[in-house]
């Protein structure tokens, strides 16, 4: 039984394939994280599974409802955290959430009997008469969030949470979000914070250009995909070490001025950097986003 | 009947932003009224039989219940659907495009017949008002409303930027007011110019309003409400279709 199943989805824009072959599936409970670069279809996978768009081939499954022909009946039970904050500013914080819940078609009673838990979720206790425009980026983004969950939902689907706050608002959201995978709740989100990815998601799916490239657990994706151990260099001379450095690590790359080494036993180019004063180097375990630059390439999408 | 809790929303908006928003619907219209009405009034002995005055608050009623309609479903709406993204917000709940352009246009055309109404009030409390025929003037306000809505509304879901209106407003909705009947008989005017006028809403706004105001039914009220009916529906009809379209992609 899953949550959210997607089979050989298809959307084109124009001459592109945004969504091109994709498969997803996410189980209940689970926290799932879609990583990919700008423009590889994130926010677009999420609005097909919403019944938002509807796609050109493939078969969604939200909630046991087939989307977009129920997707009405499946967004009852499903909350929407988007990438851009729109809250409603002409109203106060306490009036953002009560308006929502109406569109939900929940009873005012009910709204004002869940109203406490959520302001205190997000952290606004207090502030429920507060207006919109003098929140700060993290608290809009918690009320956001609290928004999301007026209806209780089973399912949250979330675009990029945390973009554009500082590591405290982040690590708030990153909280709130633990605690409701630890209530039960299932967790959808995109996002291209690696660091992100790895904290929170038990599952993550990789996507470039439309379709899944990889997928699976954070750890198992770093093994799977990449040598455990990486090296960084930059300094003089760099360039000419970089021929060096392929008879000592099976896989070298270059980004700029600094060289990424990567291998299981990573002693050989350490050994051979410490003869070399002009290079400065750092040694550091592989992670998420060595895989991810793996896999999508190191060019810049703009 | 799902577009309420859109139209809802937007209620508690205006009831937050009261004062403001009534003065600026209706601060314009009643001065046009009694300044035009009783300046250019003065000079006029009577027009189709009632006084000047008389005549353009009829004709007043109805520009600005257009004006009304047109200025919440066009502006207000853009803004709430570019600006604030606040349909964007409605859609994620279990909501639709055709509840979202639903409500706005049901809500553009209760404030609307509210500013309409409240004309409607100030002309009989200044005696304008002459038989109780003159309350079937409310069914027929939220009928123009509904009609300006619906138009406006389809302005807004194919706009790109702000601009868009001016063409709207400049060039459909000012000359339309003109040769509508709002100001002087359109009856006087060119038949080629009147043939157009009798093709527009406002023009069966004002032909229903102003003999209610004077006392009297309508002649032809059969086709005057079956043409704003028309323009509400099939503007309605084309609103839903443009916003799809837009939402979809």
């Amino acid at each position: 039984m899953s949550v959210l199943r997607a089979r050989a989805l298809h959307k084109r824009y124009g001459a592109l394939d945004v969504v091109n072959g994709l498969d997803l599936e996410v189980a209940p409970g689970e926290c799932f994280g879609l990583l990919g670069p700008n423009g590889a279809g994130k926010t677009t996978t999420l609005r097909l599974c919403l019944g938002l768009t509807h796609p050109d081939a493939g078969d969604i499954e939200l909630l046991g409802e087939p989307v977009p022909q129920r997707a009405r009946e499946a967004r009852q039970r499903v909350g929407v955290v988007p990438q851009f904050d729109n809250l409603d500013p002409d109203f106060t914080v306490a009036e953002n959430l009560l308006v929502y819940g109406r569109y939900f078609g929940l009873a005012p009673g009910l709204i004002s009997e869940r109203l406490p838990a959520l302001l205190e979720f997000a952290g606004l206790a207090g502030r429920e008469s507060a207006r919109i425009n003098t929140l700060s980026g993290g608290m809009k983004r918690r009320l956001t969030l609290a928004r999301a969950l007026i209806n209780d939902p089973q399912l949250l689907f979330m675009d990029e949470p945390t973009t554009g706050l500082d590591p405290q608002a982040r690590h708030l959201i990153w909280e709130r979000l633990r605690r409701l995978t630890q209530e039960g709740k299932t967790l959808v989100l995109t996002t291209h914070f690696m660091e992100e990815a790895e904290r929170l998601c038990h599952r993550l799916a990789i996507m470039d250009r439309g379709s899944l490239i990889a997928t699976g657990s954070p750890r198992a994706l770093i093994a799977e995909h990449i040598e455990p151990q990486v090296v960084e260099v930059h300094g003089n001379g760099f360039e000419a070490w970089m021929e060096e450095a392929r008879r000592l690590a099976p896989r070298v790359e270059r980004a700029g001025d600094t060289v990424f080494a990567y291998a299981a036993d990573i002693a050989p180019v350490l050994a051979d950097l410490r003869g070399r004063p002009e290079l400065s180097f750092l040694h550091r375990p592989a992670s998420l986003e060595d895989v991810f630059l793996k896999l999508t390439g190191r060019d810049l999408r703009d | 009947m799902r577009w309420t809790a859109v139209w809802r929303r937007n209620f508690l908006v205006w009831r937050k932003l009261f004062i403001a928003s009534v003065l600026s619907n209706l601060a314009d219209p009643l001065i046009l009224l009694f300044g035009l009405g009783y300046g250019l009034g003065a000079l006029l002995p009577s027009v189709q039989g009632m006084s000047y005055i008389a005549f353009f608050a009829a004709g007043t009623l109805c520009s600005a219940t257009m004006f009304t309609a047109s200025f919440e479903a066009m502006f207000s709406g853009f803004s709430r659907m570019h600006g604030q993204k606040t349909w964007d917000a409605i859609l994620y709940a279990p909501l639709t495009i055709d509840d979202v352009v639903g409500g706005e246009i049901m809500w553009a055309a209760s404030k609307a017949w509210l500013s309409g109404t409240t004309i409607l009030a100030v002309a009989a409390a200044f005696g304008l008002a002459h038989s109780a025929i003159v309350v079937l003037v409310l069914p027929v306000a939220f009928l123009v409303g509904l009609a300006f809505a619906a138009v406006g509304l389809i302005m807004t879901v194919l706009a790109k930027n702000w601009d868009f209106f001016s063409f709207y407003m400049t060039l459909i909705m000012t000359p339309m007011t003109m040769i509508s009947g709002v100001f002087f008989p359109a009856e006087q005017l060119p038949a080629s110019v009147l043939a157009v006028a009798r093709l527009l809403p406002l023009y069966h706004g004002v032909e229903l309003v102003r003999p209610l105001v004077a006392g009297r039914l309508p002649g032809g009220i059969v086709l005057h409400v079956a043409v704003l009916l028309g323009y509400a529906a099939a503007g309605t009809a084309l609103a839903i279709m443009f916003a799809r379209r837009r939402f979809s992609a």
